[in-house]
């Protein structure tokens, strides 16, 4: 008796355990879903996690809130843009491409452009430099007389 | 010369990028709520849960909604600025009491003083979600028109409230 009443007491903490992880049990398609949304999420606390991975209370809460709204039937963009309303688009890992982010997309591109014309730039001069010196024909002339007396002796 | 120059320029250029970069904190994060209406709100206040408080009820002043609660470390060195600012009267302050015990965050206010006009309970964080807080301590600056004019993420300090803040409510008081 007093064995089976420690197994009891035992399983006690673990039953109460199982309560947390209710939600997926209850809709393993949902909490797919969430979790699938969520790992497009920044972390705004631990800013290079994302909410599907992180154990912050904020990323439980949103986590949380995700679950009621497509339990209550939003889309993951009704969802998405609710985010973004509220927290602005840092809270997207994928920038989207518009006005304000342009420069950060473009910027790349920008420096490419900027590095080659750079490195044309320096090629000519040196094309430039190392340039074969032309010969004026009387230098040609003396040039190839020497050769010819090299050649003799 | 021109070889100096050139490398000299891109240095230049580069310390420039690298001190701003520096100097800005990548946990502040801009809140697109500011210039836009503060989300409507129906709470129980934290000393008596009968009695409730709207946004609403805040229209036609300027006013400052803080976000705290008793398990937050910066809230504790933020306390006794906020304290001081209620003792000068300028501009009402409301507290946030965000994802908390009512117990524990009745007992911070008994024991370190009581700086806001009244405290909203947020017990489980929605409408603290709705106001796209992270990170408490947070700070919203409210105006006449029910409009969010600033946010202060992190602690409010002397230098804060005098720099940015109180001219700010200044500016709005008399519109």
């Amino acid at each position: 008796m007093k064995r089976l009443l420690i197994a009891f007491l035992l399983l006690l903490p673990v039953s109460a355990l199982a309560e947390e992880a209710r939600d997926l049990a209850d809709n393993p398609a949902i909490e797919r879903r969430m979790i699938n949304l969520a790992e497009k999420v920044r972390c705004l606390v631990c800013q290079s996690e994302n909410v599907a991975s992180s154990r912050s209370d904020w990323s439980n809460d949103v986590r949380q809130i995700m679950r009621e709204k497509m339990i209550a039937g939003a889309s993951d963009q009704e969802i998405m843009d609710l985010l973004v309303e509220r927290f602005g688009k840092s809270v997207l890992f994928d920038p989207p491409v518009d006005r304000e982010t342009m420069p950060l997309w473009a910027a790349p591109f920008v420096l490419l452009v900027f590095g080659v014309g750079i490195l044309m730039f320096q090629l000519r001069k040196r094309r430039a430099a190392v340039a074969e010196p032309s010969l004026t024909p009387e230098a040609a002339h003396k040039a190839a007389t020497l050769l010819e007396e090299e050649s003799k002796s | 010369m021109m070889r100096f120059i050139l490398p000299l320029v891109i240095f230049l250029v580069l310390s420039a990028f690298l001190y701003v970069g520096l100097s800005l904190d990548p946990r502040e994060v801009p809140s697109p709520l500011i210039g836009r209406t503060a989300p409507a709100f129906s709470l129980p206040l934290l000393d008596d849960a009968n009695k409730q408080f709207s946004a609403q009820d805040m229209k036609g002043q300027v006013w400052l909604l803080n976000v705290w609660a008793s398990w937050c470390t910066a809230c504790k060195d933020e306390h006794p600025v906020l304290m001081d600012l209620a003792s000068k009267n300028i501009v009402p302050v409301l507290g946030l009491n965000y994802k908390d015990k009512r117990e524990d965050g009745q007992a911070v206010l008994r024991r370190s003083g009581n700086p806001y006009l009244l405290t909203l309970f947020d017990a489980d964080g929605k409408i603290g979600f709705d106001y796209g807080v992270y990170g408490v301590p947070e700070t919203y600056v409210i105006d006449k028109q029910g409009i969010i004019r600033d946010k202060l993420i992190g602690a409010a300090t002397p230098k804060n409230l005098a720099e940015r803040i109180l001219p700010l409510v200044e500016e709005l008081k008399k519109k």
